[in-house]
């Protein structure tokens, strides 16, 4: 595994991406890299499309990933997954929720959510892991966990120990919710692992 | 989180980090994406006094005030805060101060979360300041510091100016030691220097030329304008967030990176310039450096090939140097997903029933500007804070009696204390007819949560006054004033008709909390569900543009096997995110949207 990568997370505003975005670099610095992360505040989280970079290395310089460079994309919906292909390449993994949120145009009945999005990424010869992380959150006793879920099923990918994850759950996260996290955390890892 | 103790902060952590290192006491400003977080941030440090002031201009006076005392103070504010900020600014420039003023200024390049995208690096220019541009949250850190001892050098205010992509991006900073100011607070009266009248004003000006000389002395030394000498075949003149752009697209090429935007090394420059085969400007928004590098004779090319419009970044780069860059899959269609106002958002209500009367909606900023999209498409014009009034009295001014009745501002309770106070002050005075609408949620809520003069506490955390909404109306001298729960749709369409109709000046107060509020988030829902045999798919409730609610659409087979109507195309869900407001069973006339325990009819 080399350790620099750049690693994309995408979905809708108030589904804990920064959460989890910031969970994966300090899992990334605590394994003694550089990392930088990018995120955007404001109009964007009032249920729109977010994305936030991370990128990590020896030494990081611009917190921007580069379309086509995108080494790891972590879809918290499944349409968004989709929206960030121009920013994959052919070696890019791809750690879907397939839970769905329908955009304005949909709920209103104006447009159709697209059907085969996975399908749709995959046949660019992209490996995509669909991870059902709304049933997994589910399962742990707390729908908003499934956030952690996905950080689970990515950190199978990264050149970071489980234990690492761990550590910084331990360091990060209330002790009101760190057990289901851990929970959570742990079954993502799993279905990645499967 | 410490990596060789180091800690792992945003841009704006990393300036609060800074401006505590360098020993401020006081901070004021105005909650702005993306500068926000530096003041709350801020708060949390022991011995430094933060504080919401209504606006920017209000901010800068209060650090003039500050700095005037002998205390070392930070004002933040986001690039169109300092438009409002400006007046003071200007001046200050002229009095100086005795401790250091440092303003934080955070421009929003790509317009994030923004109405526009102004290169506020022009305001240096403007104002004669001095400007700093760090690169990353490490550098915001120490430029902070290092502005506080500009400031206090040179006796002018300094501004340091991020992005978005400074502000929320987060790197590793370095904790450094705790500065201070050399000058001693207390009230030292310096009428020449702080009262600004033609007499004392036209001295001052000449000062400020023999700083500005100074100034550009002390730029050709100054540690963070640097050269990094590579190859000289291609030599890059940049800074800020450009310069990590640079690094990433060219490593191999030479730099000249600026730490101090305003004013120039010019030396520096000539001297770089001199040294390689080809120069080039890189930055983001406006020809800034290379038009003064151009206006020193010297050759060179930026935005020729380098986009003035939108964040740039290494990939933007490459194809403008035309560099190759890997072939990339193309983007699919897909249906857009813009922000909406979130479930259960009381100005939901509102909108709704504007639309309803079709009126001319005069908008301003906030949450509720997302009134403009579709479904509710109920907001027609947005121009700046607190502008709604101003625009609605001016077309009313302009088309008299024809406007009567069709014309409508709405503002949120943090905007109308920010700048929609002197509006309404002014339709009062000039016998205007306006309808206003504040929309109180008890707090500033696109920011995040700042608490705001009616809001009933401090940025330190302490309860204060409230400022209440209808009395201050009724002492300005509007007569029909009146508070109406938007939730409830009926009522708020009688309210607002009559507010309409009445003769004169008026106001409407749509009073119901944010619903991300801690407090409203910990209340106990009760949400409804939609029975799906009692909906007939008639689209009602869908245009509130709910985001819990959902078409469900079905073909004539399964229409047949739910049992609805042959020509029904599908039915609505309620999901999980229902918050309870209940505005779409208001609006359900076959009753099928009740709350969860309740009865369908």
């Amino acid at each position: 595994m080399k350790a620099a990568g750049n690693i994309l997370f995408c979905g809708v505003g108030g589904q804990g991406i920064l959460l989890a975005s910031e969970v994966t670099a300090y899992a990334l610095l605590e394994e003694g890299l550089d990392a930088k992360k990018s995120e955007v505040h404001g109009m964007a989280q009032r249920g729109g499309s977010v994305v936030a970079n991370l990128r990590f290395g020896a030494k990081v310089y611009s917190p921007l990933i580069d379309p086509g460079q995108a080494d790891y994309v972590v879809a918290f919906e499944m349409m968004e997954a989709a929206r960030y292909l121009p920013f994959m390449h052919p070696g890019t993994k791809v750690v879907v929720n397939t839970h769905t949120i329908a955009p304005p145009v949909v709920a209103t009945g104006n447009a159709i959510y697209p059907d085969r999005l996975i399908d749709l990424i995959e046949a660019n010869g992209i490996y995509v892991l669909p991870v059902n992380g709304f049933e997994i959150a589910k399962g742990v006793g707390e729908i908003r966990a499934a956030n952690i879920a996905l950080v689970g099923a990515l950190s199978a990918y990264l050149p970071v120990a489980e234990e690492t994850f761990v550590k910084v759950m331990k360091d990060k996260l209330p002790a009101k919710i760190l057990d289901l996290n851990l929970k959570a955390f742990a079954a993502g890892r799993k279905a990645a692992l499967a | 989180m410490a990596r060789n103790n180091e800690l792992w902060l945003s841009g704006n952590e990393a300036i609060a980090l800074g401006a505590f290192e360098a020993g401020v006491k006081v901070a004021s400003g105005y909650p702005g994406t993306p500068s926000t977080e530096i003041l709350e941030n801020l708060s949390k440090y022991e011995g430094v006094y933060t504080e919401w002031a209504p606006n920017e201009k209000v901010g800068i006076e209060v650090a003039i005030g500050s700095s005037f005392a002998g205390v070392r103070v930070l004002s933040t504010m986001k690039h169109v805060g300092m438009n409002v900020a400006a007046d003071p600014l200007f001046t200050a420039s002229y009095t100086g101060g005795r401790a250091g003023l440092v303003i934080i200024n955070a421009d929003d390049p790509e317009m994030h979360s923004s109405q526009n995208e102004q290169d506020n690096r022009n305001y240096a220019f403007a104002a004669k300041v001095p400007m700093l541009e760090p690169s990353d949250p490490a550098e915001a850190k120490e430029f902070v510091k290092l502005a506080f001892d500009i400031s206090e050098e040179f006796d002018v205010p300094v501004i340091v100016r991020t992005t978005t992509r400074i502000a929320h991006v987060k790197g590793l900073v370095a904790e450094g030691e705790m500065l201070k100011s050399g000058v001693e607070p207390g009230i030292e009266k310096m009428p020449a220097k702080f009262v600004m009248l033609p007499g004392n004003a036209r001295n001052r000006r000449k000062v400020i030329a023999e700083r500005q000389q100074k100034l550009e002395t002390f730029a050709e030394t100054f540690a963070y304008n640097k050269i990094e000498m590579a190859d000289v075949k291609i030599g890059i003149i940049t800074s800020g967030i450009s310069y990590l752009y640079v690094k990433e697209a060219f490593p191999e090429a030479s730099v000249l990176k600026l730490g101090m935007v305003y004013p120039f090394p010019k030396l520096m420059i000539s001297d770089f310039a001199s040294k390689v085969d080809e120069l080039f400007i890189v930055e983001e928004l406006d020809p800034f450096i290379e038009t003064h590098v151009k206006a020193m004779g010297i050759k060179c090319t930026g935005k020729e090939i380098v986009p003035a419009i939108g964040e740039l970044n290494s990939f933007i780069l490459k194809k403008a140097f035309q560099k190759e860059s890997p072939a990339l899959f193309s983007p699919e269609e897909l249906p857009l997903r813009p922000p909406n106002m979130c479930a259960g958002c009381p100005h939901r209500g509102l909108f709704y029933s504007l639309k309803k009367l079709k009126v001319f909606v005069s908008g301003d900023i906030g949450c509720y500007t997302l009134g403009f999209l579709p479904p509710l498409s109920a907001m027609d014009s947005c121009v700046c804070m607190g502008a709604s009034i101003g625009i609605a009295h001016g077309m009313e001014k302009a088309l008299g009696l024809e406007a009567k009745g069709k014309v409508v501002a709405v503002l949120g309770d943090s905007t109308f204390f920010h700048s929609g106070l002197t509006g309404l002050v002014n339709v009062v005075y000039n016998k205007g007819c306006s309808t206003v609408v504040i929309l109180d949620n008890r707090i500033t809520g696109m920011t995040g949560h700042q608490h705001n003069p009616a809001s009933g506490q401090t940025l330190m955390g302490e309860p204060t006054h409230s400022i209440d909404i209808k009395n201050l109306c009724h002492a300005l001298g509007v007569k029909h004033v009146v508070e109406v729960n938007p939730h409830h749709l009926g009522e708020t369409e009688t309210a607002l008709k009559e507010a309409i109709e009445f003769d004169g000046p008026s106001v409407v107060i749509t009073k119901s909390p944010c619903v991300l509020l801690p407090e409203e988030k910990r209340r106990v829902k009760q949400p409804y569900t939609i029975d799906p045999k009692s909906c007939t798919g008639c689209k009602s409730c869908l245009r509130l543009g709910c985001p819990a609610l959902n078409w469900v659409p079905v073909t004539e087979q399964q229409a047949r096997e739910l049992g609805f109507k042959e020509k029904q195309k599908g039915y609505t869900r309620i999901s999980e995110m229902c918050n309870g407001c209940g505005q779409c069973a208001q609006l359900c006339k076959f009753e099928a949207i009740t709350r969860a325990g309740e009865e369908s009819a």
